[in-house]
């Protein structure tokens, strides 16, 4: 490095720095790189977010207006496949899906993180190991989860079965069901997770100011009264960022019922018990090869992304809002 | 509750009691850390098995003797590409790592310690585009994309569209905005340094630590991908993802080999995990306090 940081640098006005000592052809090089040199930087972001992200979405748009097939008939139909999508029932049976398991996965997956995060933050020997621990099931691939799970919740050999067994529970064909294949996917996807959203929530924690408990723990608070009444008040901004991820991510679940399945037919059981609409949009767009269609089922399922974050915003707002 | 007097000691003993680690705590953190490992553990432990140990009734749990020939049984399976897919993974994964953070690092340097015009409204505008799930939204448009270019079945079709990080140029924003300071950037620039220049010698060197983060959060990520690699490339050219799902359909009857393959998988991400692990949990816990 030949820069000379020790150098006390002159007192300018203004942010724009001197260019003296050097030539005029330097001048205005410096004027060209410090107006133009910063678009240069974004750009590559910007061009690649055109052609991979922009132009997709306003495609998509386009295409859900056509009866559109790939390398095939392609017909304006204005919002017929909307209006043929509220009325399919494939469609809503999809989106009933995925909000159910989205709903039972992210609420017990937010709480345990909640008291994952809680335990994490005490004082305790081999911290670093637990945090680490817990975020094992992170790094394993989601496809690797679903087929593990998908054994362990298999009906004739699978452990969970058996383990149900002992309490004399019944074989379950946890496919066959759809309260069964929900609780099973469900299952999945906390797994995966809930230790993520308790690091993300430690993380958090550790920045509350211990005199609040200090002052708290004088008046004669209880620990647990602590945690609910100190702790989950000021985590309100990363509750609602992790509720936010998870959202998202929830809304276009896909691998874990893929896998769940064994054939990755888009079908999500006989009779779709646990097919999801980024299966739906899959399904219709290469396995019936409606892509027009497919499309507009995509920007359903973006609205219901919206409406779901949207949702979760105003109920997450309320936490911690008798303070 | 204990009495509270206004005695030193008895504060002292309520503070600290609230931060130790109870009973209850041990037991819930002990739990989380079994339940954490015990699918990993289960799915090397049946990698070792034969098909019929794995179907006994309790089920193994202690590792046995047959990963070699599981393994030679997984690579003898033509029609799953095992090998193929282990290594496509690995060149897509590198490629994407090592171009997002690139991107990241150059955009992330602009936010934070240039000043241009429409710089902020730039920034934000990548912020509301996180929120959109393009790989679900797009997947029409981008395969007819695809299609056109010819690229169908080619690793450049999963590569590219993975190189859209807004994530990456969010973190490498907030890590330039804190470490490096303003002062360093005006000392090269007085000393005639170059926009590029200082990228090159002061930004680079100071991002060091954020950038391996996010590598191994990207690799971690692009080596999961699983629908559109599923969509986009043929069974005879697939990701191990799509390689383990094809392995699925046609020998999932075939428990142990499945699981060999599927703890295959894994194994790169754990070697990761192993040696980097403190940095990704610090900086996951960085990025969330930022966030």
């Amino acid at each position: 490095m030949t820069l000379h940081v020790e150098t006390p640098a002159p007192a300018r006005p203004g942010k724009r720095p001197s260019t003296s000592g050097r030539g005029r052809g330097g001048a205005r090089f410096a004027r060209f790189d410090l107006l133009v040199t910063p678009y240069f930087l974004v750009s590559p972001y910007f061009v690649l977010f055109a052609v991979f992200g922009v132009f997709p979405l306003a495609y998509t748009l386009w295409v859900s207006l056509h009866d559109w097939e790939l390398a095939g008939d392609r017909t304006f139909v204005g919002i017929d496949n909307y209006v043929s999508l509220i009325t399919d029932e494939a469609f809503w049976n999809a989106v009933v899906n995925t909000l159910g398991m989205f709903v039972i996965s992210t609420i017990p997956q937010l709480v345990l993180a909640l008291l994952l995060a809680n335990a994490l933050n005490k004082r305790i020997r081999g911290r670093l190991a637990f945090r680490l621990g817990v975020l094992l099931p992170l790094i394993t691939s989601v496809v690797a989860v679903a087929v593990v799970f998908t054994q362990l919740y298999g009906r004739d050999y699978g452990m969970v079965n058996w383990f149900l067994s002992l309490f004399g529970v019944d074989a379950i064909n946890w496919q066959n069901e759809k309260w069964s294949a929900w609780i099973a996917i469900s299952t999945m996807i906390d797994w995966r997770w809930t230790g993520y959203n308790a690091i993300i929530l430690l993380a958090a924690m550790q920045t509350i100011p211990k005199d609040l408990y200090e002052a708290a723990a004088i008046d004669g608070a209880s620990a647990r009264r602590q945690f609910w009444r100190i702790t989950v008040p000021m985590l309100r901004p990363t509750i609602v960022f992790t509720v936010f991820v998870s959202t998202i991510g929830g809304l276009t679940l896909f691998t874990e019922p893929v896998m769940f399945d064994g054939n990755p037919t888009m079908s999500g059981g006989a009779t779709g018990q646990y097919q999801t609409v980024a299966m739906f949009v899959v399904k219709e767009a290469f396995r019936d090869f409606d892509f027009g269609y497919a499309a507009a089922a995509a920007w359903l399922l973006f609205v219901l992304i919206l409406l779901g974050t949207f949702v979760n915003h105003s109920l997450t707002r309320r936490i911690g809002g008798t303070k | 509750m204990t009495v509270v007097n206004p005695g030193g000691r008895a504060v002292a003993e309520t503070r600290n009691r609230v931060w130790d680690a109870g009973p209850l705590t041990k037991a819930v953190l002990a739990l989380a850390l079994v339940i954490s490992a015990f699918p990993i553990y289960y799915m090397f432990v049946m990698a070792t098995r034969t098909n019929e140990e794995a179907i006994d009734v309790p089920p193994p749990l202690l590792p046995g003797g047959h990963l070699g020939e599981n393994v030679a049984r997984l690579l003898a399976t033509e029609d799953a590409y095992f090998l193929t897919g282990l290594v496509n993974s690995a060149i897509v994964s590198v490629t994407v790592t090592l171009s997002v953070v690139l991107i990241s690092t150059l955009a992330g340097f602009a936010f934070a310690k240039l000043r241009f015009r429409g710089g902020k409204a730039l920034l934000g505008l990548i912020l509301v585009t996180m929120m959109v799930p393009l790989q679900q939204m797009g997947v029409v448009p981008l395969y007819e994309l695809m299609v056109a270019l010819g690229w169908t079945g080619q690793l450049k079709a999963v590569i590219l569209p993975f190189l859209v990080n807004g994530f990456g140029v969010f973190m490498m924003t907030q890590y330039a905005g804190q470490a490096v300071p303003d002062e360093l950037v005006e000392a090269a620039r007085v000393d005639g340094a170059s926009t590029m220049r200082v990228y090159a010698s002061v930004i680079l060197p100071a991002l060091r630590p954020g950038m391996a983060v996010l590598a191994l959060l990207v690799f971690m990520q692009t080596w999961n991908e699983f629908m559109w690699p599923l969509i986009v490339l043929n069974p005879d050219n697939p990701v191990v993802q799509t390689s383990i799902a094809a392995l699925n359909q046609a020998h999932g009857t075939d428990y142990v080999m499945l699981f060999t393959g599927t703890a295959a998988s894994v194994l790169p991400l754990f070697v990761v995990f192993v040696v980097f692990g403190r940095q990704i949990v610090g900086g996951l816990m960085e990025g969330a306090v930022k966030a």
